[in-house]
């Protein structure tokens, strides 16, 4: 039983790094459209977020709508970050730097949400996201922030309120957003990261600490009265989840060239749009999700040919695989369809 | 403070429209258990059927949102009996909160096919300009005041509805415990399926008063305000009629006030921050229960 979990943790690894080579080759030997190239670094970060909010969603049975929010606050501290260090630090040391920061920055943000929500029981930590995630947006959106001899200014009015000097730099412009961070991320760089997302979920799922929050989360009563600190675990899940959703706003703030906090990146519908992800990938199963986010993520660019129509098609297939997988009618009828091949082929399907 | 007065006043008009919206989310919470995140669509599908009726059609705006609750009544209903019901039994309250999004994606994508993106520009359905008080410096415009006058008629209505009709009792009972609600004879889809047509209903009145009152109308109108009033429904206490009437009425005016005299780029943040405080000071909201869980 051990050995076949095992075998299929490094099955997940051998898959995105087989993935990976194919998508090397092709774009070596120039079979892929820069359209599409373009879409792999998204697509990689979509599936590390996927990553961390199945933690939140699947393991510790959380439901947490901001997501975003937690990319958000990673993408615009280390891109800060790698700004100003841009002429001091060489590369490898800035990123990983910079990918330090921006995961303990949300990591920060995850915990502070934590102390008072996860004490609560329900849907709070759903609503309290979901509010986190608009306050953030909504805060950098409307921030000025820029540097001179005098050191640091803000300002939430506009750039002219900053009262610089004149050899000032403008680092973060409100709407406009945060330009000129460096490209340091690339496709490699989000495949190591992905790589570094699973090998942390899949140890946590496979600890105690992860089989005390899955205790939590099956039954919290039944948790608190062998012993087992609720809020202590609890924490510990949302901040390593909260974690890796900061880790991916790294690798999405250094792989653009402007960094706008709009809701098209950062709003509480891409929150949704992971979760989506995750629960099509199967809800605690950690390499379903990667799987669901990188098809997901291709999709409605893959329909693309259907121009107009490709958002109808792509809500139509979200709700009827909803129903084909979760409706008990739908999941009766293909035990029963599944039932009547097997009579038919005999007893190697019924072993199997 | 007559300019105070004003910004109250249009506060508390917007705060009627979350409060309309909210009731609809405060309700299917508290008896399907479910958010609806399609609900928000629902404003817009609302929207766009009184701009088919009373511009495109020329229809009296009287019979233009009667057509309109119709039409979102029938969408609510076939939505909750195609994509939700099936979903009831799954065991996951997530699956059936990732098909409502689902939902709203097709009703946007639909209105956007149907109607285009560019916004579509409506005409108030109150022709009335309202009334002028303080010997011309204070004008409190007609759809203010029908706003707030529909949504305190809804709230009543509503109210007696719930408390002193059958089928009222009867969500009720399906809101404090579905099980014993169908032991006592209590049909729960068909009770489930009137909360659905009584929310969209009162969605498509929600969008009347919201394009009258802020006249742009795109496939994306109704997101925003729906969100806003869930947090509404959440301040007030989720599951509670009046709570959804305070918590609308208060977001409203907080919003209004926040965007005035903070900042117009901040008073999103200002608003949910709040919320974030509420919650924190008092877990189920203002007028939520408190229900203790038992082994």
């Amino acid at each position: 039983m051990k050995k076949k979990k095992l075998s299929r943790q490094t099955w997940t690894y051998i898959v995105v790094l087989i993935v990976y080579a194919v998508v090397e080759i092709f774009e070596y030997a120039g079979l892929l459209s820069s359209h599409l190239t373009g879409l792999l670094v998204p697509a990689t970060y979509y599936a590390i977020v996927a990553v961390g909010l199945n933690i939140c969603v699947g393991i510790l049975g959380e439901l947490s709508l901001g997501h975003a929010g937690f990319m958000c606050v990673g993408a615009f501290s280390s891109s800060l970050f790698s700004i100003l260090t841009e002429n001091s630090l060489p590369t490898a040391i800035r990123f990983p730097l910079a990918m330090v920061i921006g995961i303990a920055v949300a990591a920060l943000f995850g915990f502070l949400i934590g102390i008072p929500v996860l004490r609560l029981n329900g849907d709070y930590l759903a609503i309290v996201t979901l509010a986190f995630g608009e306050i953030i947006k909504n805060i950098l959106n409307s921030l000025y922030l820029g540097y001179d001899s005098n050191g640091l200014h803000a300002s939430f009015t506009s750039q002219m309120d900053l009262g610089m000097e004149a050899d000032g730099t403008m680092l973060m412009n409100g709407p406009m957003g945060i330009s000129g961070t460096p490209r340091d991320a690339n496709f490699t760089v989000a495949v190591v990261m992905l790589l570094i997302a699973l090998f942390v979920a899949q140890n946590l799922i496979n600890s105690r600490d992860g089989r005390a929050i899955m205790s939590i989360r099956d039954n919290r009563i039944a948790a608190e009265s062998v012993g087992i600190n609720i809020t202590k675990y609890k924490m510990l899940g949302f901040v390593v989840s909260a974690a890796i959703a900061g880790a991916a706003g790294v690798l999405f703030s250094h792989s653009i060239s402007t960094l706008q906090a709009g809701s098209q990146y950062f709003g509480y519908n891409i929150s949704i749009l992971i979760l989506v992800y995750v629960v099509l990938g199967g809800i605690g199963n950690i390499s379903g999700s990667v799987i669901a986010a990188a098809v997901l993520y291709l999709l409605p660019e893959l329909l693309r040919a259907l121009s107009s129509y490709r958002m109808l098609i792509y809500s139509i297939v979200l709700i009827v695989v909803m129903l084909f997988n979760w409706a008990p009618a739908a999941r009766n009828w293909r035990n029963r369809v599944l039932a009547s091949i097997r009579a038919k082929f005999g007893k190697k399907g019924a072993k199997a | 403070m007559l300019s105070f007065l004003n910004y109250l006043i249009s506060g508390i008009s917007l705060g009627s429209i979350y409060a309309i919206i909210a009731l609809g989310y405060t309700m299917v919470y508290g008896i399907a258990k479910m958010l609806n995140f399609a609900h928000g669509d629902f404003i817009m599908v609302g929207g766009y059927a009184i701009f088919t009726c009373m511009i495109t059609l020329g229809m009296n705006p009287f019979v233009s949102i009667l057509i309109a609750m119709a039409v979102c009544l029938v969408i609510g209903v076939t939505t909750e009996k195609v994509a939700y019901k099936p979903l009831r039994e799954a065991g996951s309250p997530l699956a059936v909160l990732i098909t409502a999004i689902g939902v709203s994606y097709l009703l946007e994508n639909l209105a956007l096919l149907i109607f285009g993106s560019n916004p579509k520009s409506f005409t108030s359905v109150v022709s009335w300009s309202g009334i002028t008080l303080a010997g011309g410096q204070l004008h409190i415009q007609g759809v203010t005041i029908v706003t707030i006058l529909v949504s305190l008629a809804v709230l009543v209505v509503l109210q007696w509805f719930v408390h002193k009709t059958k089928e009222g009792q009867a969500m009720l009972a399906v809101a404090q415990d579905r099980g014993a609600a169908t032991l006592m004879g209590i049909n729960v889809n068909h009770t489930i399926s009137l909360t659905f047509a009584i929310g969209s209903a009162l969605a498509a009145i929600a969008g009347a008063l919201l394009c009258s009152a802020y006249p742009t109308l795109t496939p994306y109108t109704g997101a925003m305000p729906g969100i806003k009033a869930f947090v509404a429904a959440v301040l007030g206490g989720i599951g509670s009629i009046p709570g959804a009437m305070i918590g609308g009425i208060v977001l409203g005016i907080i919003e209004i006030l926040a965007r005035t005299y903070i900042s117009s780029q901040l008073s999103d943040a200002i608003v949910f921050g709040i919320l974030v405080v509420v919650l924190l000071v008092k877990p189920t909201g203002i007028l939520g229960k408190n229900i203790q869980e038992k082994v």
